[in-house]
């Protein structure tokens, strides 16, 4: 498909802010929804609003059968064995909360590991500091090296008797660099050390086949596939949803409640708590086949490798710009970058590239030990999706160059 | 001037220019001309919360008026702040207090800059007006 078919299909894009046509380029935060996705969830708004998995009439079980189905979608999207290991959460965040505190509460004790890399989102860093906390035990850290890859190597080297989990991204949200997951993955498999992988910027670009994988957690959101927020996945292996014990207690998720003793709903149910997000999750369907769609499309694919290395080409022509992430060697490296200006602070950047119309990310990016890491107190950050036009990333350079001349 | 009369020459100031990148050149030339705040003074007990750029500010009383100085490192908030300061600087504490500080509303400060910059410019409010206080 042609890139400008692709974005016809998002009407966000169309828009208009201060007089001038939108570039979005805040797509690692959220990503923009097709009208297909708008549509549909109208549609359930209007035409199946009633509560999931109990009642016998009509409208609960079209809704019921419309969740149903989104579970079988999310299970071809990440190709996992089974529909039961799918779980819907509101987001990446909730579903990292969710195996930090169960899984944690299962087999995290006083005295035990966790490895996170300093890279990590922070919501791949507090949900384990919480659980530290509460078992007492010990946050260990994978480092990077100066150009923002993991330093792989020395993982091998924090793994310790005492390892209980490895929490990383397959793709930082700062560095935009797709980590070695698989490696490591099966570096702590040999050590008999399960892996979860926030997945919240690898599910939009690189194709998820979690059993090729052999991760034990996946975690994404909706939002930034192109689908509604407030809708998420949790992909856990059977052994461990099964071993793990519920996150919230309340309709759904129980067999028997007895005042003498509760009984737990089997997997998935278990961990789906309360009345679901039911007329939003529905729209993954299309924006995970819209997803897949994109990474199998050459015309899309082609456009994203011309658009990354024409903008790597032009940051690194402008001696004043600091890129993180640099992809170096076998790194391969996602459409997104973050840096600084030497003497251009990123939020007057990123207000006057508002002006002009472009919507890119300043500050921490929720990863300030990332940013302590390089000594700065933020980053500006563009992000492209597949959606974005070379023209796009033209109009970009020239508008930054623009903008770090009004400030210098 | 009086108060009223400093807001409105602001207020004037800053319609003349129509375009945003227009307003913004504008602050940046006023957070370049302002007055330098000393390096030493930039503690953690100075700093205000709740903006994307760090914003230093800090006042002292004389004759009965205060005084405000302010620094930050990205220079559209220095702007600000060095507007704030021409508008509210040599003022009596009762008249800074008294005040309601819209005029940051109706040149379009607030609703033109992203949230978090709002919040910090609402935090940078709340400093002055809260120092105000405390010097009544």
């Amino acid at each position: 498909m042609v890139v400008q078919e692709f974005r016809r299909l998002f009407p966000a894009l169309g828009e208009r802010v201060y007089g001038k046509p939108l570039v979005y380029l805040d797509n690692a935060a959220t990503s923009q929804r097709p009208q297909t996705v708008l549509d549909k969830q109208r549609e359930l708004a209007a035409r199946s609003n009633a509560n999931i998995h109990r009642a016998v009439h009509k409208l609960a079980v079209d809704a019921t059968e419309e969740y149903e189905k989104t579970r079988d979608a999310v299970k071809d999207f990440l190709h996992a064995g089974s529909r039961e290991e799918i779980v819907f959460t509101s987001g990446t965040t909730m579903s990292i909360n969710l195996v930090a505190s169960c899984f944690g509460e299962a087999f995290v004790h006083e005295g035990d590991e966790i490895i996170v890399s300093v890279a990590e989102h922070h919501s791949n860093i507090v949900p384990w500091q919480l659980l530290c906390a509460r078992k007492k035990a010990v946050l260990k850290v994978l480092e990077i090296d100066e150009f923002g890859g993991l330093l792989t190597e020395s993982l091998e080297k924090l793994i310790s008797q005492r390892t209980k989990i490895i929490a990383i991204a397959h793709i930082s949200n700062v560095l935009g660099l797709v980590n070695p997951v698989a490696d490591i993955i099966a570096t702590a498999h040999r050590h008999g050390v399960p892996v979860l992988v926030d997945g919240a910027q690898g599910s939009v670009h690189e194709v998820v086949d979690v059993q090729a994988l052999d991760c034990d957690f996946y975690a994404f959101s909706g939002h930034k596939v192109y689908g509604p927020t407030g809708t998420g996945v949790l992909y856990g292996k059977r052994k461990w949803l099964e071993a793990m014990p519920p996150y919230m207690g309340g309709g759904e998720m129980i067999e028997t409640v007895r005042f003498s003793g509760t009984t737990y709903a089997p997997i998935p149910g278990k961990f789906e708590a309360g009345t679901q997000n039911f007329n939003t999750i529905p729209a993954l369907q299309d924006s995970l086949a819209l997803a897949k769609s994109c990474m199998s499309d050459p015309e899309i694919i082609e456009n994203q490798k011309n658009i990354t290395e024409y903008i790597l080409e032009n940051l690194a022509k402008d001696p004043r710009i600091r890129l993180f992430g640099v992809p170096r060697g076998t790194w391969t490296k996602i459409p997104l970058f973050s840096f600084v200006v030497e003497g251009a602070h990123h939020e007057d950047l990123a207000l006057i590239l508002d002006k002009m119309g472009i919507a890119v990310r300043s500050g921490q990016m929720c990863a300030e030990p990332l940013m302590d890491r390089f000594g700065v107190t933020g980053m500006l950050r563009a992000s492209f999706a597949p959606y974005n036009t070379m023209e796009e990333a033209a109009y970009f350079v020239k508008c930054l160059d623009k903008a770090i001349s009004m400030l210098i | 001037m009086s108060l009223e009369e400093k807001k409105q020459e602001v207020i004037d100031d800053f319609s003349m220019y129509e375009e945003w990148l227009d307003k913004y050149e504008y602050l940046i030339e006023l957070g370049k001309a302002l007055e330098p705040y000393p390096e030493g003074e930039k503690t953690e007990e100075k700093l205000i919360k709740g903006c994307q750029s760090r914003v230093w500010l800090d006042y002292e009383r004389k004759d009965g008026k205060l005084y405000f100085r302010a620094d930050s490192d990205a220079i559209i908030t220095k702007g600000i702040i060095s507007l704030l300061i021409s508008v509210y600087s040599g003022r009596t504490p009762e008249e800074i207090a008294g005040d309601d500080f819209g005029f940051v509303e109706q040149i379009g400060l607030r609703e033109n800059l992203s949230p978090t910059r709002a919040n910090g410019l609402v935090s940078m409010i709340a400093t002055i007006r809260r120092a105000a206080e405390e010097q009544i």
